[in-house]
């Protein structure tokens, strides 16, 4: 049994960042962590999406995205964001600081590298042809009531 | 997202603010970049100062512009990044190649 479970699926579009960013601090916001650590879940959430908006899909926009939401304890949160787009054929590779599946577009290169950075743990599973599934936890700083 | 530019003797600033993504970076990549062109500024400044969000699409933008004022001779100055964004920039090394510089109390 999943543990408040939410889901929300979007077309793959660029504006629908800001949606995704949106709903995930609305979420996370009710765990009541610092102001850093909801940064550091949307801009996670933001990288996740974007890639999936960037890269997942062949025809750009034609496509929809998953982003689902859980509790895995009071204060561990698992976000899962998937497309079923065209997948990743070297994962590893591409989260290497630096690597840009598009060079010539001024992308940084460093999406994972945040996603990594700020959250306690990130997972890659990519079937080229099938998709993308991210999938991000983040462990909250909880003071208990003394 | 708002910019506003201003320009002071051959520098440009560049002052944003609110929310920085894949989404909005292409025009702001193209709107920095007219400027410099209209204005024919040397030097580039990026106030970060009223930036509620940024990702990684910032990065981009930042060193873009890096490589465009740099190829003239111009430098490029960040100013008053809060501490995730200028950890994201950190992340790829802006730094060694940008000065940063603080002109606002932190609130």
């Amino acid at each position: 049994m999943k543990k408040n479970y939410i889901k929300t699926e979007f077309e793959a579009l660029p504006q629908n960042q800001g949606f995704a960013r949106a709903v995930v601090s609305a979420y996370a916001a009710a765990k009541d962590p610092t102001v850093e650590e909801l940064t550091e879940i949307k801009t996670a959430v933001s990288e996740a999406v974007s890639n999936a908006i960037i890269h997942g899909y062949e025809k750009k926009g034609k496509g929809r995205i998953l982003m689902e939401m859980e509790e895995l304890e009071p204060d561990k949160l698992l976000i899962r964001i998937t497309d079923y787009g065209i997948g990743i054929s070297d994962v590893k590779r591409a989260m290497e600081p630096l690597f840009s599946g598009l060079p010539e577009e001024e992308m940084s290169g460093m999406g994972f590298t945040v996603m990594e950075s700020f959250m306690d743990k990130v997972l890659v599973e990519a079937k080229p042809g099938e998709g993308t599934v991210v999938t991000l936890i983040k462990c909250l700083d909880t003071y208990y009531d003394l | 997202m708002d910019m506003i530019f201003y320009v002071d003797d051959d520098t440009l600033i560049v002052s944003l603010s609110g929310e920085i993504d894949h989404h909005i970076v292409p025009k702001l990549r193209s709107d920095i970049d007219d400027e410099i062109g209209l204005c024919g500024t040397r030097d580039l400044i990026f106030d970060f100062a009223g930036v509620e969000f940024m990702d990684s699409s910032g990065i981009g933008m930042v060193l873009g512009r890096y490589k465009k004022v740099h190829a003239t001779g111009g430098r490029v100055t960040i100013r008053n990044a809060g501490r995730l964004v200028k950890q994201i920039l950190d992340m790829s090394g802006v730094f060694t190649l940008m000065e940063y510089e603080d002109t606002e109390p932190e609130t």
